[in-house]
């Protein structure tokens, strides 16, 4: 037992307390946690910075406004509703299409407007969001998830998401949804995580709940060697998005869209670890590199840059393809 | 700086309460196991004589911190007379006087000691003079100096030389010396009286002690007599007929010194009679009363002791829900077992102390069982959340009466206890489940449910230890120490056990490189 603790240690592994304790508690100003924790507040100070996020259809905040479904939705034909301090991707609804009043969901059901609005009463209600208060339902723009992940995911939507620490990209994964994660790019519900090359956006190895595998579990598609299209701009964003909320611990989930690129869909102030198995690489390492640094620059762009020299090196190697 | 602050407060902490559990266990003699009883001896004297009518004092030596017991209370009854108390020498002399008294005069004196074999025997009193060497008649002389120098050859030091002599006094079969020197010697403390009398030949000081000897539930009993020998740093009491040395447990120094223990002027016909009764006590009781006699009282007068003992049972309980929470802390922070709600098991834990173990796990998962077959139910109506948990809650409270009705149709009592159950938090944990178990699957929700189950039942274990359950009310202060080491964990940045398990591919992983 001891011996797993010293094997830890050396790898370099970052653990739960550690992480609250040495990073979230001392970098992460409680203050700010609303900024996060309210999405709404996110894509507002995000566009106020120019960032680029899903557009924001409408918001219901009383479930009075229910009634109003109809006229605010007009004539559109897919959009999300979300809670506004929804957390792990729950409470998420995703209508693809639309005919006339019946809306299709991602996996294909159609639902009346009722169910829509019962949706909606139950996240103003408080049932998705952390600590049960009151809620405000979000209604925004669909993202129309590039075809890169097509062949890799099952339902829903990927995401990317960055570890942002004081600024500097630190460490990334793709999050694939599976047919156990039920569509949701969630590590604990059963997506998988998909480390990242800091230096290239290529990806390299996966996890799937605590297991490494080299294909997606539905698909059965390969998974390393896929080009994340504009890396860069996407390393920058993550990095622009620290002054969003002035946490030096940040998660940074970004969705790339078919036709508008690489947006922020939602910022986070307690990522999660499994990005370590994902990667295979330690955390702590490379953010004991990022508190070393003298100063850390203003601009986001010196900060992508500092990412590509401290990580850029440090990859996994690719795995071997399996022989069929 | 920061951890440095934390762990001074901790030291601190764990100094105070350390401290004054130590001080409480130590000088308090409070016990440290649940179970401890002591033996308690009521003794009493009555006095009583005939007075003549006029002025009357009597004097009475009553025990001064009797070796090998500890004085709980003592009481006088004493009707119309005044009580006086001095010291006289190593002895304590109570003092009534009447101005005016006739007729028959009692007057009663009663002691509680306590068993304490080591408390501080005080024989240390100043050495005294070595005696003259006794003019004796003869032929006791001869016959005296004989013994002494038979019993010089076989002995080392005075206690052993004192030994020797008594042996050698009480032999079944005396030699010639012996008999002469027991001539026309009766009774016991002539007997001590004439061997002070033969030791000072040996210019060794003794006295005698008159001892009382316990026997539960005896009546009119009266004083016997020991001797004391002093070997120049220490009095050494031995048995006169057995040459035993000690005082045995049962045997009370009433008074030092040969003379009368009671002395009566302005009356007649003066008599004691001792009576004695042995009861069993906690001894918690019996320290929370020393205290008191010692005037060290504060602690205790401020211990949870001074409340009514409806309050004392319900601390009983609230002070362990520290140690419940102290249990939370290591199970979730160290070993990273996942619950329902952060203090849900201690409370299920607390309810299980009512219930017993095996009924309360299967009340629990009953309740919670049937609580989420109807919660998924009621996700079917689509309800707002708050009337929705009021639904269950409502369900829950049913279930619980249905459940004991059942039960106690059949016979079995134990059913009962389960309107023990926190039924608020039952409802909240049959609604966390719920969602848990639509958003993240059946079994993310089954395994914290196992989870707060085995941290309840872990809690359950070590809080209703009986010993632990003493040592908290008993030395609350421990829960310094317990709010010491929770203070320590809050900045415990090592891996827990669970994510050896999580990580083990890394390392696995590292080690195949």
């Amino acid at each position: 037992m001891i011996g797993w603790f010293r094997q830890l240690r050396r790898a370099g592994i970052l653990g739960m307390n550690e992480r609250n304790a040495r990073f979230i508690m001392l970098h992460n100003q409680r203050r700010n946690y609303p900024l996060v924790d309210d999405k709404l507040i996110t894509k507002k100070r995000a566009q106020e910075a120019g960032i680029h996020v899903p557009a924001l259809y409408g918001v219901v905040e009383i479930e009075h406004q229910i009634r109003d479904l109809p006229t605010m939705l007009g004539a559109r034909e897919d959009f999300v509703i979300k809670p506004a301090h929804g957390s792990g991707g729950n409470g998420i609804m995703v209508i693809t299409d639309r005919q006339r009043d019946n809306f299709r969901l991602a996996n294909g059901v159609l639902v009346g407007i009722e169910e829509v609005g019962h949706h909606i009463s139950n996240i103003l209600s408080g049932m998705h969001s952390l600590g049960g208060q009151p809620d405000q339902a979000m209604i925004e723009q669909r993202v129309l998830f590039d075809p890169l992940f097509e062949h890799v995911s099952y339902n829903g939507v990927p995401d990317i998401r960055t570890v942002v620490f004081k600024g500097v990209p630190v460490m990334a994964m793709v999050r694939l949804p599976t047919r156990r994660s039920g569509g949701k790019a969630n590590l604990h519900q059963g997506a998988l995580g998909v480390g990242l090359d800091m230096g290239t956006g290529l990806t390299t190895t996966a996890v799937l709940k605590e297991r490494f595998v080299d294909e997606h579990p539905d698909t059965g598609n390969p998974i390393a060697g896929l080009q994340i299209p504009e890396w860069d701009k996407l390393l920058e964003l993550a990095a622009r998005c620290y002054h969003l909320a002035d946490l030096g611990y940040l998660g940074v989930d970004v969705v790339l869209d078919r036709h508008e690129g690489p947006m922020v869909l939602e910022l986070n102030a307690r990522p999660g670890l499994s990005i370590q198995l994902a990667n295979r690489r330690s955390l702590l390492k490379r953010l004991e590199q990022v508190e070393a640094l003298d100063e850390i620059p203003a601009d986001p762009r010196a900060r992508v840059a500092i990412t590509k020299e401290l990580f850029a090196r440090n990859n996994p190697p690719t795995p071997q393809a399996v022989p069929p | 700086m920061n951890k440095l602050h934390l762990r001074l407060l901790a030291v601190i902490l764990l100094l105070i309460g350390g401290g004054a559990t130590w001080y409480k266990m130590t000088a308090l003699g409070l016990p440290i196991t649940a179970d401890s009883t002591t033996q308690i001896w009521t003794v009493e004297a009555r006095i009583s004589f005939q007075a003549d009518g006029g002025p009357s004092q009597v004097n009475f030596n009553i025990p001064h911190n009797p070796p090998g017991f500890n004085v709980l209370s003592e009481d006088y009854v004493s009707g119309q007379y005044g009580l006086a108390r001095d010291r006289d020498g190593d002895n304590r002399v109570a003092m009534w006087t009447a101005r005016r008294a006739s007729g028959n005069q009692a007057l009663y004196y009663r002691i509680q000691l306590a068993d304490d074999r080591d408390s501080d025997i005080d024989l240390n009193s100043p050495a005294p003079a070595y005696p003259e060497v006794p003019d004796y008649p003869e032929p006791f002389g001869s016959a005296a100096r004989a013994l002494l120098s038979d019993v010089r050859e076989e002995s080392a030091d005075i206690a052993s030389f004192t030994r020797r002599l008594l042996l050698r006094y009480n032999a079944d079969d005396p030699g010639e010396n012996v008999q002469v020197l027991r001539s026309g010697v009766e009774g016991s403390t002539a007997h001590v009286n004439n061997l002070i009398d033969i030791l000072a030949g040996a210019r060794i000081p003794a006295r005698a002690v008159q001892i009382l000897i316990l026997r539960d539930r005896m009546r009119r009993a009266s004083l016997d007599t020991f001797l004391e020998v002093h070997n120049g740093s220490e009095w050494i009491p031995l048995n006169p007929v057995t040459a035993e040395r000690g005082y045995p447990s049962n045997v009370l120094v009433w008074k030092r010194g040969a003379e009368q223990p009671l002395t009566v002027s302005g009356g007649s016909g003066a008599d004691i009679e001792f009576a004695a009764a042995r009861t069993i006590r906690e001894m918690v009781s019996v320290a929370e009363q020393r205290a008191a006699q010692r005037g060290a009282s504060m602690l205790m007068d401020f211990s949870l002791f001074s409340l009514p003992v409806q309050a004392q049972n319900t601390y009983r309980l609230l002070l362990l829900v520290p140690i419940g929470a102290l249990m939370m802390v290591i199970l979730r922070n160290v070993v990273g077992i996942a619950t329902f709600g952060t203090f849900m098991p201690i409370l299920i834990a607390l309810a299980f102390r009512e219930t017993e173990l095996a009924w309360g796990i299967f009340l629990f998962t009953t309740v919670v069982a049937f609580g989420l077959a109807i919660r998924f139910y009621l996700e079917n109506l689509k309800l707002l959340l708050v009337p929705r948990l009021a639904a269950v809650l409502i369900v829950v409270v049913l279930l619980m009466a249905v459940f004991s009705i059942l039960s106690h149709k059949l016979g079995l009592e134990r059913g009962l206890s389960i309107a023990l159950f926190p039924m608020v938090i039952l409802a909240m944990t049959i609604e966390r489940m719920s969602l848990v178990w639509e958003e993240h699957g059946a079994g993310q929700a089954i395994r914290q449910g196992l989870g707060s189950l085995v941290v309840a039942i872990l809690a359950y274990l070590v809080m209703f230890q009986p010993q632990v359950g003493h040592m908290v009310f008993v030395f609350p202060e421990l829960l310094l120490v317990v709010l010491a080491v929770v203070l320590l964990l809050g900045r415990y940045t090592g891996y827990r056990l669970m994510e050896l398990w999580r990580f083990r591919h890394l390392i696995m992983d590292r080690k195949g490189q």
